[in-house]
């Protein structure tokens, strides 16, 4: 569905993606683990079109995406969520919900003055849905409030919500787990497995929290210093060498050491 | 009876004229606002623009005129204020095409936006004293008062005359409804809330499918009519000389900064504060004084505590305190 192929982005002289080449196959949950400053997020970037590659090819589809705005990767089906949350905050969590589905008739302004019946209706359903997406969210009682001042792990509930509000193809997700607790944070991986299996989306995650990958996610691919270490399921993939050093680093290595 | 001449004195002389100052200033200080807020910088060339909006609606006025169109009491200008706003809305479009979209596609630091913003401000400035000359222009027709102060006096007995002209008039009314259908359009329609949206988090907003230059073209579009119409009030207000708007710039953007720029409601506060000390300020108050003191405590001096001369010092001072004390603005500008 989505290939990446040899994408750098440098940072002044920092490479904090270097080469990095991967697929992601359509319909699968896919992970993306590694250590901080791994590359994770700008690679998220540059796929989602916020940043500009120094290099490289990613396309959807067989389509070339490489560059493309994001309001236009938008209305492909393609939505990412922030690492550190975003919202509109001097708006109210409904209203937050209610802006996603970009493109609608009213925000033609001939629509705005002409065409208030089409607006009132799209905006009926658009609130229906909003509702029930914070009801599934378990924030329903925080539908009016601003969206500035609720919690850190509400906003990032919020930032899950916002990609159900439209029909997508393929969302990234970076780390919505962090800073929510554990009932709820069973609660959004039951959340994706639901939009994986009756909508087909093909979501991208990443997460620092391996039970959360191990339950969800397969394949997982490991970055470390901008570059793709391993893919395979979590198994493969925990007991690869490269990466138990560049990241998961567990007391297993060590024994052997002192063993040795 | 006296107390109620140094009313009549004080509205005639300070709170009439401050309204009518103050709803000019809202209305430019929205503007330069909406382009903080939104377009993320300082627009210099925001006095210009008025000035460009005001004189196609006053060259449509005087054509109007010399065919005998008019409004009767009203000032022709209003009719041909639509087309004042199209000719801005027209000048402010291609300017964005040429020149500020090549830095939006930069992704140009503000402090960069806000200098190319003065150059466009030269440019405009001189396409308005090529055009027009550098001169007075009047433009005003129709009835000059509403009510004149000798009427006033004859209805009343009393010494103070109140007069409330008619381009005063106008101004507070349409001030008032041009901000009630902007905080609509703002509020309630989705256009208005994706310019929010954008204003607020330009980063979410892209990811949430907004379409940024849309929202670009909107804001010029309200801009322009804002300035369109502020520059026409002030103009029948006052008179229109090219020059005079260039000096606006201070006061309307003391006012977006008082009452914090990015915040329109800031903006009409902000407008108001400015117009109210500065008239207060440069008002001789020896008129009202004199009803109100007893005889002995009569002032021989005019009790003005600023000569007109440095009105423009009043905004300058009061930007001053705020940048000093609180930065932000009243209401705390940054996100409409
Ligand atoms: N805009 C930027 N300017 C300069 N350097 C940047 C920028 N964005 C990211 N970097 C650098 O790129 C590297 C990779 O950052 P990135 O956010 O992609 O890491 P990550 O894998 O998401 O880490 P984490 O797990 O902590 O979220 C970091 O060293 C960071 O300092
Ligand atoms: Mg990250």
């Amino acid at each position: 569905m989505i290939v990446v192929q040899d994408v750098h982005k440098h940072f002044g002289g920092f490479h904090a993606v270097d080469g990095a080449s991967l697929e992601i196959a359509e319909g699968s949950i896919t992970g993306l683990i590694g250590p901080n400053g791994a590359g994770k997020t700008t690679l998220f970037n540059v796929i989602a079109g916020v940043l500009q590659p120094t290099s490289g090819r990613v396309t959807m589809a067989g389509e070339d995406i490489t560059g493309l705005p994001p309001h236009d990767l938008f209305h492909k089906g393609l939505l990412r969520t922030f690492q550190i949350a975003h919202e509109f905050s001097s708006m109210s969590c409904r209203e937050n919900l209610m802006m996603v589905p970009g493109g609608q008739s009213g925000e033609t302004l001939w629509n705005t003055w002409f065409g208030q019946k089409r607006i009132a209706d799209e905006e009926r359903a658009l609130r229906a849905k909003a509702d029930e997406v914070l009801e599934f969210l378990t924030i329903e009682h925080l539908s009016e409030q601003k969206a500035g001042e609720i919690s850190g792990g509400q906003k990032k509930l919020l930032e899950l919500g916002r990609t159900m509000m439209v029909d997508a193809r393929i969302v990234f997700l970076d780390e919505v787990g962090a800073g929510v607790n554990r009932t709820l944070l069973n609660t959004i991986g039951d959340a994706i497995i639901r939009l994986n299996q009756e909508r087909g989306y093909t979501f991208v995650v990443i997460e620092h929290d391996m039970d959360f990958i191990g339950r969800l996610c397969d394949p997982v691919i490991c970055m470390a210093e901008g570059k793709v270490l391993a893919e395979g399921t979590l198994d493969q993939i925990k007991a690869n060498e490269h990466v138990i050093e560049a990241y998961l680093g567990t007391g297993l290595k060590n024994k052997e050491k002192v063993g040795a | 009876m006296d107390f109620l001449n140094a009313i009549v004195a004080l509205t005639n002389y300070v709170v009439i004229p401050a309204m009518s100052y103050g709803s000019q200033l809202a209305l430019g200080a929205l503007g330069v606002t909406l382009v903080y807020g939104i377009l993320r910088f300082s627009n210099f060339a925001h006095g210009d623009t008025m000035a460009f909006g005001a004189m196609v609606t006053i060259l449509v006025t005087w054509l109007m005129q010399s065919v005998g169109i008019n409004l009767g009491p009203l000032p022709t200008a209003l009719l041909a204020l639509p087309f004042g706003i199209l000719g801005c809305v027209a000048l402010v479009l291609v300017t964005d095409r040429l020149v500020y979209r090549f830095y939006r596609e930069q992704k140009a630091k503000p402090v960069i936006l806000v200098i190319v913003s003065m150059g466009v401000m030269f440019i405009m400035n001189g396409l308005v004293r090529f055009i027009i000359g550098p001169d007075d222009q009047r433009f005003s027709d129709g009835a000059r008062f509403i009510i004149s102060a000798r009427d006033f006096k004859s209805m009343t007995g009393l010494n103070e005359g109140l007069a409330i002209k008619t381009s005063q008039g106008l101004t507070v009314v349409t001030a008032v409804v041009v901000v009630a259908v902007l905080f609509w359009f703002l509020n309630r329609t989705r256009t208005g809330k994706s310019m929010r949206a954008y204003s607020d988090n330009e980063d979410l907003a892209l990811l949430s499918g907004i379409n940024p230059e849309r929202v670009v073209v909107y804001t010029w579009l309200i801009v322009a009519a804002l300035a369109t119409v502020a520059g026409v009030l002030y103009g029948l207000d006052k008179s229109f000389k090219p020059f005079t708007y260039f000096q606006l710039l201070l006061p309307i953007f003391a006012s977006a900064i008082v009452g914090g720029l990015g915040s329109p409601l800031g903006a009409i506060a902000g407008g108001f504060i400015i117009a109210f000390s500065e008239v207060t300020i440069t008002y001789a108050w020896k008129k009202v004084a004199v009803y109100l003191l007893p005889e002995r405590f009569e002032p021989d001096g005019l009790v003005q505590l600023l000569s007109t001369d440095y009105k423009l010092a009043v905004s300058f001072v009061i930007l001053l305190i705020v940048l000093l004390f609180r930065p932000t603005g009243i209401f705390r500008g940054k996100a409409l």
